[in-house]
């Protein structure tokens, strides 16, 4: 079939668009591929897999230790795929939030020193979410393609942190027994507090998601724009808002990481937003908006940290986490687009 | 109805000079801003408008010019290639690898390699309808690292002196990797200007079904795109191993497909492609590396001239689509 007219985008020829008529012609085994690439179920099952495959090479792989250890590495970016799986449900993207991660921790830890906890994760948030208000205006508002964008704000808020740090010349750290630093290294239940916070942004984003009517315009707007519009939505007030809160969560993310490392980097979290992409489109989220789901997507988040954590019992080089990682998108990619030729949402 | 009745008052009264307008600034923006950053050196930077010093310069952006290139026939078709700063670096560790052959060979493998890595992009975006952006974020993990991984335990340093040539030869005083670039830029004004592929190329990025409809053949262009893209990053990497006279694996093409998407869109491609805009790219190049060495020269940090390149890119782009609505 003529695979060149993807290339441009979804538009009345996408394959997925004719989904009711060729509901009924689906085979069985097309229908459980539609399901194992739903709801990031794919990526449930690898991470089954590689968990069970795990346990049986090695005693420890499964032991909490290890699970403590491999969900606090990789709740930072989970937080900040949050954000992402929304704004890429609309459509678009955020390259953004690797150097606003930066900026929330060094934000977070300067406000520390100077007005105490409280006020440093009310900072991070502001200050974050203003930068996410810049980049939705610029896109919901002026109409200019966030990928553009986004990359604009990938350079210049690195730019602001290396700005804000003397070009990492000066750093800003708190006391390890401090409040602040309680946050990313206090631990509730023998696990890290910030797998809790991880996990309640989780639920509150999947409810918001699929429960109100921000959460179902962001599909909307995703599924068709002008649709959209037409129908009345705020696609704008939208946009601008899911913007807003990917920023938000990220500088979230960063103060985090900036509490359990008790200083501010300002060279931290640089490729980020490559990784929270990998686990958003490996749980199941489409590019081309419209679709997807954060059970998916933490699911994603996971599989990534088992790979990393297999590349860690495999004891070998902690760069091949980066040549799996690119092989498990690609796959679970190639698939997707094999499936989504048939897809029912 | 009486807002839609001004509106198209205000349209009526200046859409005829601001469509020319916003035409002619987009068209040709960038050579202004070349031509002003230049003027303004000459009379405020004091020792900044030599030869010597616009060599330098020139020296300095001759990698990103030529990742620019085939980011810009990319981002013709409305896709984007993510991985070449990876292929750049992967092509840096092929140099090291193979330095038992002739530096012709082992150049050539570089180059074949990044051909391949082109070949899986377009084959993923051609064939399967991956989108750009995920097909080549693949290798863009993946490259990097695999470049490290062919480094362990091995000299990094290239002693064949065919390769350090290429950065350390003159022809007429002229340094062998702007040689190097004007080739490549030379080459793909021609393809894009003459040659079938070139036509093909654009027509595939304004639509791409209508080019199916018509015959072009859209699978082997898209591939055919990704594969130049790829041979050029290789290229660039042949030419930065060269440069530093070493292949680094965590530090060579970082970010470079970051600062060629700023140049080829700096430079006038529109991002949704049918248009690529060879000249404009290059001026682009040049125009970025002179705006941050002139900043550097007033004592603004790097910090400083990457924000300045934030908003030179909103403008661009906001300049861009302000034309297209006009």
């Amino acid at each position: 079939m003529s695979a060149e007219i993807t290339t441009t985008g979804r538009g009345p020829d996408d394959p997925a668009h004719g989904k009711a008529r060729e509901n009924a012609l689906r085979s069985p085994v097309q229908q459980v591929m539609a399901l194992l690439q739903r709801s990031g179920v794919a990526a449930f099952v690898a991470l089954a897999l590689l968990v069970i495959l795990g346990s049986i090479l090695w005693p420890t792989f499964h032991s909490a230790d290890n699970l403590r250890n491999t969900v606090l590495g990789i709740s930072y970016i989970g937080i900040v795929a949050i954000g992402m799986t929304m704004v890429i449900i609309t459509g678009g993207i955020d390259l953004s939030v690797g150097s606003v991660f930066a900026l929330g921790g060094v934000v977070a830890v300067w406000t520390n020193i100077h007005a105490g906890p409280v006020a440093a994760v009310i900072a991070t948030i502001v200050v974050c979410g203003a930068v996410g208000l810049i980049n939705g205006m610029l896109i919901g508002v002026a109409g200019m393609a966030p990928f553009i964008v986004t990359l604009a704000s990938l350079f210049g808020i690195r730019g602001l942190v290396y700005q804000l740090t003397d070009a990492g010349a000066k750093t800003y750290s708190v006391p390890g027994d401090s409040a602040f630093a309680s946050l990313g290294n206090g631990t509730f239940l023998t696990l890290g507090i910030p797998i809790f916070i991880t996990a309640a942004l989780y639920v509150g984003f999947h409810i918001m998601l699929e429960r109100t009517s921000l959460g179902l315009t962001t599909f909307a707007i995703g599924g068709g724009e002008d649709a959209a519009v037409l129908m009345g939505l705020k696609v704008r007030r939208s946009k601008v808002l899911l913007y807003m809160a990917s920023a938000a969560l990220a500088g979230v993310a960063g103060m985090l990481q900036a509490s359990q490392l008790v200083s501010a980097s300002p060279i931290i979290a640089t490729g980020y937003e490559l990784q929270a992409i990998a686990a958003v489109v490996i749980g199941g989220t489409l590019l081309t908006g419209g679709a997807g789901s954060l059970i998916g997507t933490g699911a994603g988040v996971l599989l990534l940290g088992t790979i990393n954590a297999f590349i860690r019992y495999l004891q070998l080089d902690s760069t091949w986490n980066n040549v799996v990682s690119g092989a498990f998108l690609i796959t679970v990619v190639v698939i997707q687009r094999v499936v989504s030729y048939r897809r029912v949402d | 109805m009486t807002t839609m009745n001004s509106a198209s008052l205000r349209v009526a009264l200046t859409s005829f000079d601001r469509g020319a307008v916003l035409r002619w600034t987009r068209d040709n923006g960038v050579y202004v801003a070349l031509a002003a950053i230049v003027l303004y050196n000459l009379f405020f930077t004091p020792r900044f408008i030599t030869l010597d010093n616009l060599n330098v310069q020139l020296v300095l952006v001759t990698r990103i010019v030529v990742v620019s290139l085939g980011m810009a026939m990319v981002i013709g078709t409305a896709g984007i290639d993510l991985s070449v700063g990876a292929v750049v670096a992967l092509s840096g560790a092929l140099l090291v690898q193979f330095s038992d052959l002739p530096a012709v060979a082992a150049i050539a493998v570089a180059l074949l390699v990044g051909g391949l890595v082109g070949l899986l992009n377009g084959f993923l975006v051609g064939v399967v309808g991956i989108q750009p952006i995920v097909a080549t974020l693949a290798f863009l993990f993946a490259g990097r690292s695999l470049a490290q991984l062919l480094l362990v335990g091995k000299n990094p340093s290239i002693h064949d002196n065919a390769i350090l040539k290429i950065a350390s030869g003159k022809v007429l005083g002229v340094s062998g990797l702007i040689i190097a670039a004007g080739i490549a830029v030379l080459l793909v004004a021609l393809l894009m200007r003459r040659t079938v592929f070139g036509r093909q190329l654009l027509a595939v990025g304004d639509n791409a079904r209508a080019s199916f409809l018509s015959g072009v053949p859209v699978r082997r262009t898209l591939v055919g795109v990704y594969v130049v893209s790829g041979v050029l990053a290789a290229w660039a990497g042949v030419m930065d191993t060269a440069s530093i006279t070493s292949a680094n694996a965590l530090s060579s093409g970082l970010n470079y497909e970051l600062f060629a998407i700023t140049a080829v869109v700096v430079g006038g491609t529109p991002l949704t492609g049918g248009r690529v805009r060879v000249l404009g790219t290059v001026a682009a190049a040049i125009l970025m590396q002179l705006l941050r060495s002139t900043l550097i020269f007033h004592e603004a940090t790097d910090a400083i001239s990457q924000m300045i390149t934030a908003v030179v890119i909103i403008g661009a782009v906001y300049i861009q689509r302000a034309r297209s609505r006009a």
